[in-house]
């Protein structure tokens, strides 16, 4: 009891003290994880604006796989990309293995199918009746798709929190694919994983407060966003 | 001003025929549709607001004597009043602008305009309220006032004041009345009521299972 009462005061002392390791680490993970969520979500948002506008064939597989990846375990991601990016892999010549461009592409294939299922959701969501009143008003039919995925903004949002609240919680597919090198690929998830492993408890619990702090952050956002994004609330 | 002309419209959902062989000529004035529930009005608004195309027939608008291609030009002189009037999760002023929007006007025109519609259809002092929030009826006028805005040559109203209360009624029918005074556009309006067919229609136009019957008033 008294070491862990005691870790928590050392804990809480790197993060009022603002250890320099501790905020590095804590930076390093918003860079990767934010460059990944911005791409998942540029890739992402399209793509479930495209479902939920146009009807093409094999869309219903393609949804159907979105929703299935939206639960792709992380460690079976991280070991694909592995060997894709292995020396021996078919992508090794790229030398991005143990790096974090090869932790972003793992994060982006992650959250990818959280933010194109639910933008689909989003603007599924959206009535008929928003894409005739803007047709009817004039709009060309990029201008009435783009007020439909308008109205569906805070589902999108929802999606991109959600897409965030996936990658900066996960451990296993960037352990596998950055190596958690110090200083290089060393972020939040791993680094509390290899501190708790080494029985040094105090940075793994300033960078655990950390990450429950950015976990409730995310959840607050979102309930504050779908609050908004009810009915006359914008 | 464009005149509109249909001949021999067929269009059928699901191997149901909706309108059947519908011939007829818009010229100018307040045209009203009347006809049972079902009998093809809500179809026939939508075919000739171009939004769906006719499985049989064509049409056709004429400007002066001059036919009208078919493209995002003639769209935009023309607009639908939908029953369920599509209001945008935005403020009652954003929605009455849409129109302008997608047309590329500038600020000060759109403000312009937009506050004169609204002005027009008594919502001004709602001008920054989400328009989602405000009652069904209001939600109408709001609706007209959006495409009024776009001052369009021909303006279909589709049901304008169903289930809308009687004040709401009186304000959309005196809005009516008042562009029908100054001259344009062109309106075709689907109504249930006789008394209002008769209130703010030139010519009353009957439907009956999918056919056009001209009562002619």
């Amino acid at each position: 009891m008294g070491t862990l009462l005691e870790s928590f005061h050392r804990a809480f002392g790197l993060i009022i003290g603002l250890n320099a390791e501790l905020v590095a680490i804590v930076l390093r993970s918003f860079a990767i994880s934010g460059t990944a969520l911005a791409v998942a979500s540029l890739i992402g948002i399209p793509t479930g604006a495209v479902l939920g506008l146009k009807r093409f064939p094999l869309r219903g597989i393609v949804i159907s796989t979105l929703n299935a990846f939206m639960g792709l375990p992380p460690v079976v991601a991280g070991l694909f990309i592995y060997i894709l990016l292995s020396r021996s892999g078919p992508l090794g010549f790229m030398s991005l293995l143990y790096s974090p461009t090869a932790m972003i592409i793992v994060q982006t294939i992650l959250a990818y199918p959280i933010v194109a299922a639910l933008s689909h959701s989003a603007v599924l969501g959206v009535g008929p009746d928003i894409r005739l009143a803007a047709r009817t008003l004039g709009a060309t039919r990029a201008q009435a798709a783009a007020a439909v995925v308008r109205e569906a903004r805070y589902g999108i949002l929802s999606a991109v929190i959600a897409g965030l609240g996936r990658v900066m919680a996960e451990v296993g597919a960037i352990l596998i694919v950055g190596g958690n090198i110090a200083g290089y690929t060393r972020v939040m998830t791993t680094a509390i994983a290899l501190e708790t492993d080494k029985g040094d408890f105090s940075l793994a619990l300033a960078l655990g407060i950390v990450l429950l702090s950015i976990s409730i952050a995310i959840n607050v956002a979102l309930h504050m966003v779908q609050r908004k994004g009810a009915r006359g609330n914008a | 001003m464009l005149r509109l002309a249909i001949n021999g419209i067929g269009k059928s959902y699901e191997g149901k025929e909706v309108l059947k062989d519908c011939t007829f000529e818009f010229t100018s004035g307040v045209y009203a549709l009347m006809g049972p529930n079902g009998s093809g009005k809500s179809t026939l608004l939508r075919v000739c607001a171009l939004l769906d195309k006719p499985d049989r027939g064509e049409v056709k608008y004429r400007d002066v004597d001059t036919p009208v291609a078919d493209d995002i030009s003639l769209r935009r002189r023309v607009t639908l009043v939908l029953p369920h009037t599509g209001i945008f999760n935005a403020s009652v002023f954003d929605n009455a602008a849409y129109g302008l929007k997608v047309r590329g006007l500038s600020r000060a025109e759109t403000a312009v305009r937009v506050r004169e519609a609204l002005s027009a259809v008594g919502l001004l002092d709602k001008a920054d309220q989400n328009a989602l929030t405000v009652s069904s009826g209001e939600s109408k006028r709001l609706a007209i006032a959006r495409a009024m805005v776009i001052e369009p040559d021909v303006l279909f109203l589709d049901e304008p004041t169903a289930s809308v209360d009687e004040e709401n009624t009186e304000i959309i029918e005196r809005t009516i009345l008042e562009m029908k005074e100054r001259g344009a556009p062109l309106v075709i309006m689907s109504t249930h009521e006789r008394e209002q067919a008769q209130r703010l229609a030139d010519t009353i136009v009957m439907m009956k299972k999918g056919r056009l019957v001209t009562d002619g008033r």
